[in-house]
């Protein structure tokens, strides 16, 4: 009740104010005809700041060809010709002639340039762009442009904002756009005292980063004005340290959940097999290049595809990492059984050949995995920010890890695993094929890993040296949470990452890191076995 | 056949993965100890032998595979054009696999077994700093191409990369008039070109009376590729309602997964850019830059220049490599620019004798790829522009600012109180690389400090 009687009070005094701005905003034809006219040879300057002034000068100069102008400026299809006149391509690709918005059939494209922007100019574009389309017919997009409106806090963007204000429809639009008044008021010097702790309050309830930095950025206030920022700021920190400690478990669940997939398949490999595998993360490399393959491929054949692309690479990759392991496996790792230390040595010479052999097939730059439109971006909860393609991969991690112990559990070839590892001759002896088994475990454990190449591509390099930044971890993971316990992997790998991210903003990335061996050295040493031990009979195997 | 009975317990598997672990992390730091042999050809008399340096695998190998073929294109060039001093060059190959003891051993083997005229070579600051003894006890030559923290000035090697004044410092100055910043984040890998930089960035921000309060240094692991948290913290020091730019430092691998929390995050250019001087063309030639648009890189070197000398280089360079999408980028004109000098001040030299070479080289100047001279000076670095970029969603960089002229360089920084009153200056009589100007008297040039 007290806001809307605020709000009212607040909309009686702007339009008190209304005749001042609505001067500026509509000037004599006349004078907009020179406004444009210096606003389009400064476009056509060459010079960054000029263009800056002519940007803005268009937007407000309420002239219909600005938004047009503008947004062939943002869209890097306005062109300037060695006389410095304008020319912007439709999206038709047809030349206008900017000034009169007239074909221009005659002017030949190799003799344009385009209109080259920089920062500060692309501020200029923003704020120019949102007041224009604050009244735009799609809801949407003014949410948008008042949002750039709310940063640009320009004050000749007012009027238009009360317009768009008085007739909006739309409750989160309008949301927005109180907020850019708000911002907006605080910026012009006759603003009276109540508007001004109206528009305080208003940032205030919105409580973000942005609201935050515009109060802090507030000069010039009355005293009364000032401490009513000031304590605006205070309350905001207060509560943004609240959602700090939730954003902090939130990165530490990413953590462990990419710390889970790069180890999920030597939980395998070492935990339940044994095998030492030092060439685990090239497994994930091999994972991640095949994700590229199969976007190249998709590019090149199916683009309608590429959202999918990378539901698509998941089984491929799969595939591919689990071919290379049964491959390793029977040719390599067979003959090194029960010699741990020569099987150490052994990957990890065959992980520096993979690294190489990759190195040389695709050359040592990255390659570039493009991210699904799906993926991109971030949503907003509460005081949070959750990146949409970390929100995926935890939600890919907990899928895989599932997928993986129901294959252990409830397949016959889990059973033979399981079987096979707790006691070998036994299972020989009921007519298990033993060594088809071992390479078909091994062929999974990469293939899984494999998989987390998959995920990995869209937050990391793809290049060779891709799976060595993992292997240390990897082994970190499986050892703390306890050799052949998919669930101590799983605990283990979200503790970690957790911890991790806790310590990282005290005691910096580095010292962090650091911080995490030790007590980690201290708990093996405590509990050499990990977090979950196996007990009973599987454990004596 | 699979063994029929393992004597493998879970005991020693629990003792093992503790094994497992150490070696891992030993395997992390020593990766790839495995030396390519040298193409290594008998010695003979009319060959010139150029050694080359770099790194062709392990984490460098990314940056550095392409500085060993743009040199190995440099020579193919020039023995077309009939070799020097009459005779041929011929390159030799080595492979230090980004182990920085490595790069000494090999060092050591290039100039006293390949018994090579020059070397070109090195990426990161600490490998320039560990064969450094080696080049100043076996007076060799060293070519080093890349962007560093200045600070040291040895009468073995030419730098040809940029000093902190020419990259760094005009950076932070466009930032503070163009962008108008007012708060600064360093952000940077930890190791010595980054925390030396840094340590210039401070003093020259403070001399500029930017506060403590509105400074913030991070250093972040070689290979860091979670930055949520990190991320995080910038965004939150940037909403102290002063416009904030990040300067970073972060080198290597480390900086896609920077570049694309930085995306995800909705951290625009606009709202806070982010400058980089180890972030290139070929660095980005592996993301998408949609997200990057508008932020910045400072370099004296960007493939977008329009020069006919650039245009010419980049086409010698596909053709060599036989890839149209290869990128060119700075430290590659920087070995094209040292590479010319040497082959002038071996001609004015009339022979490949270090000494007379190192003497020769002192005021050689020759085109670079801007459209200008650059020259040797008698610090042994060399004159450059400095280049602000900004990314393209093409991966390429729009130039928005040129210094008017050439930048001299400034090996020890002025704005370092242990480093205030040094200047090298490699001429007869003087001969020094670290001379006090106040108290007359030389210091050790090699890295150390005075």
């Amino acid at each position: 009740m007290r806001r809307l009687v605020v709000s009212i009070l607040l909309l009686l005094l702007m339009a008190a104010r209304m005749p001042a701005f609505a001067q500026q905003a509509a000037p004599p034809a006349a004078a907009a005809d020179s406004v444009v006219a210096t606003a389009l040879a400064d476009l056509g300057s060459g010079d960054y700041d000029r263009i800056r002034h002519g940007v803005s000068a268009l937007a407000f100069s309420g002239d219909d060809r600005a938004l047009a102008i503008i947004e062939a400026l943002d869209a890097g299809t306005l062109y300037v010709r060695a006389d410095h006149k304008l020319f912007l391509k439709s999206p038709s690709g047809a030349i206008l002639d900017a000034a009169t918005g007239k074909a221009a059939p005659d002017v030949m494209a190799s003799g344009l340039h385009e209109v080259r922007v920089n920062n500060p100019v692309r501020s200029a574009m923003d704020a120019a762009l949102g007041s224009l389309r604050l009244l735009s017919p799609d809801a949407a997009t003014r949410t948008k442009a008042a949002e750039a409106v709310f940063h640009s806090h320009d004050p000749r963007a007012l009027p238009t904002l009360e317009k768009a204000i008085a007739r909006e429809t739309n409750a989160a639009a309008r949301r927005r756009e109180t907020q850019a008044r708000a911002a907006v008021v605080l910026f012009i010097p006759a603003t009276p005292l109540p508007a001004r702790l109206a528009a305080i309050a208003t940032l205030r309830a919105r409580g973000d980063l942005d609201a935050r930095s515009l109060l802090d950025s507030l000069h010039n206030q009355p005293p009364e004005a000032a401490a009513a920022a000031h304590t605006a700021v205070a309350a905001i920190d207060r509560s943004l340290a609240l959602w700090g400690v939730v954003q902090s478990i939130y990165f530490g669940i990413s953590l462990g959940s990419v710390l889970l997939l790069a180890a999920a398949g030597l939980a395998i490999t070492f935990g339940v097999m044994g095998v030492i595998n030092m060439a685990h993360g090239e497994m994930v490399m091999i994972g991640a290049y095949t994700t590229f393959l199969v976007q190249q491929a998709i590019r090149a054949h199916w683009p309608d595809l590429f959202g999918a692309s990378l539901i698509i690479a998941i089984p491929a990759a799969f595939l591919v990492s689990g071919a290379v392991g049964v491959v390793i496996e029977r040719t390599l790792i067979r003959f090194l059984y029960g010699r741990p230390l020569e099987t150490l040595l052994a990957t990890w010479g065959l992980s520096l050949i993979l690294q190489q052999g990759v190195r040389t097939m695709f050359g040592p730059t990255n390659q570039d995995v493009g991210t699904p439109a799906w993926m991109r971006g971030s949503i907003d909860v509460g005081g949070l920010s959750l990146t949409l393609n970390r929100l995926y991969i935890i939600v890919f991690a907990i899928a895989v890890l599932f997928a993986l112990m129901a294959a252990l559990r409830y397949t016959a070839l889990g059973l033979r695993m399981r079987a096979v590892t707790q006691n070998r001759r036994m299972a020989a002896a009921m007519g298990i094929r033993t060594p088809w088994i071992d390479a078909l475990t091994f062929g999974l454990g990469s293939g899984v890993a494999g998989i987390a190449g998959v995920a990995l591509s869209q937050i990391d390099n793809v290049s060779p040296n891709l799976g060595q930044n993992y292997i240390i971890d990897s082994f970190m993971v499986v050892v703390f949470g306890g050799v052949g316990n998919l669930w101590g992997t799983a605990v283990a790998a979200l503790t970690l990452g957790v911890v991790n991210k806790f310590l990282e903003p005290v005691a910096g990335a580095v010292l962090g890191k650091i911080v995490v061996l030790v007590l980690l050295i201290l708990f093996i040493q405590r509990r050499p076995r990990g977090m979950f031990p196996l007990k009973g009979r599987a454990a004596e195997a | 056949m699979a063994s029929e009975e393992t004597s493998l317990t879970r005991r020693t598997l629990g003792g093992l993965g503790a094994a497992a672990l150490t070696v891992a992390a030993i395997g992390a730091t020593k990766a790839a100890i495995a030396p390519t042999p040298a193409q290594a050809a008998p010695a003979s008399g009319d060959t010139i032998k150029v050694g080359i340096l770099h790194s062709l695998s392990g984490t460098m190998a990314i940056s550095e595979t392409t500085l060993k073929d743009v040199m190995l294109m440099l020579i193919e060039e020039q023995n077309k054009k009939g070799g020097l001093l009459g005779k041929k060059l011929e390159a030799v190959v080595v492979d230090p696999a980004s182990n920085w003891p490595l790069f000494a051993e090999k060092a050591r083997q290039l100039l006293a077994v390949d018994k090579v005229a020059a070397v070109f070579g090195c990426w990161t600051s600490v490998s320039r700093k560990s064969v450094l003894p080696v080049f100043e006890e076996l007076n060799g030559i060293l070519f080093y191409p890349v962007q560093y923290e200045g600070q040291e000035c040895s009468r073995n090697i030419f730098y040809t990369g940029a000093a902190p004044n020419q990259q760094a410092i005009p950076a932070v100055d466009y930032l503070m008039k163009e962008e108008k910043v007012e708060r600064w984040v360093l952000a940077g890998t930890d190791y010595v070109y980054p925390r030396t930089t840094n340590q210039i960035l401070l003093a020259y921000l403070q001399s500029k009376g930017v506060k403590p309060a509105d400074i913030m240094i991070n250093y972040t692991p070689f290979g860091q590729s979670d930055w949520q948290s990190i991320v995080a913290s910038i965004k939150k020091f940037g909403s102290a309602g002063k416009k904030t730019a990040v300067v970073s430092t972060i080198n290597g691998d480390a900086n896609v997964p920077f570049y694309k929390e930085l995306g995800n995050a909705g951290i625009k250019a606009t709202d806070i850019p982010v400058v980089a001087f180890s972030v290139g063309e070929e660095e980005l030639a592996g993301m998408d830059t949609k997200p990057l648009l508008g932020h910045l890189a400072a370099w004296n070197y960007f493939e977008s220049i329009d020069t006919p000398e650039n245009k010419e280089f980049i086409a010698t360079w596909h053709k060599f490599i036989k890839n149209d999408k290869r990128t060119t980028n700075d430290p590659m004109e920087a070995h094209y620019i040292g590479f010319n000098m040497w082959v002038k001040a071996v001609e004015k030299a009339g022979t490949t004798d270090p000494n007379a070479v190192i003497d020769a080289a002192i005021g050689v100047a020759v085109p670079n790829l801007s459209g200008g001279y650059s020259a040797l000076m008698p610090n042994h670095h060399i004159t450059k522009p400095v280049l602000i970029g900004e990314i393209q969603d093409n991966g390429q960089f729009n130039i928005v600012s040129q210094t008017p002229g050439l930048v001299v360089a400034e090996e020890w920084s002025p704005y370092v109180a242990d480093t205030k009153y040094l200047i090298g200056d490699w001429r007869k009589p003087m001969s020094c690389g670290a001379f006090n100007v106040k108290t007359g008297k030389c210091g050790a040039g090699g890295g150390k400090k005075a």
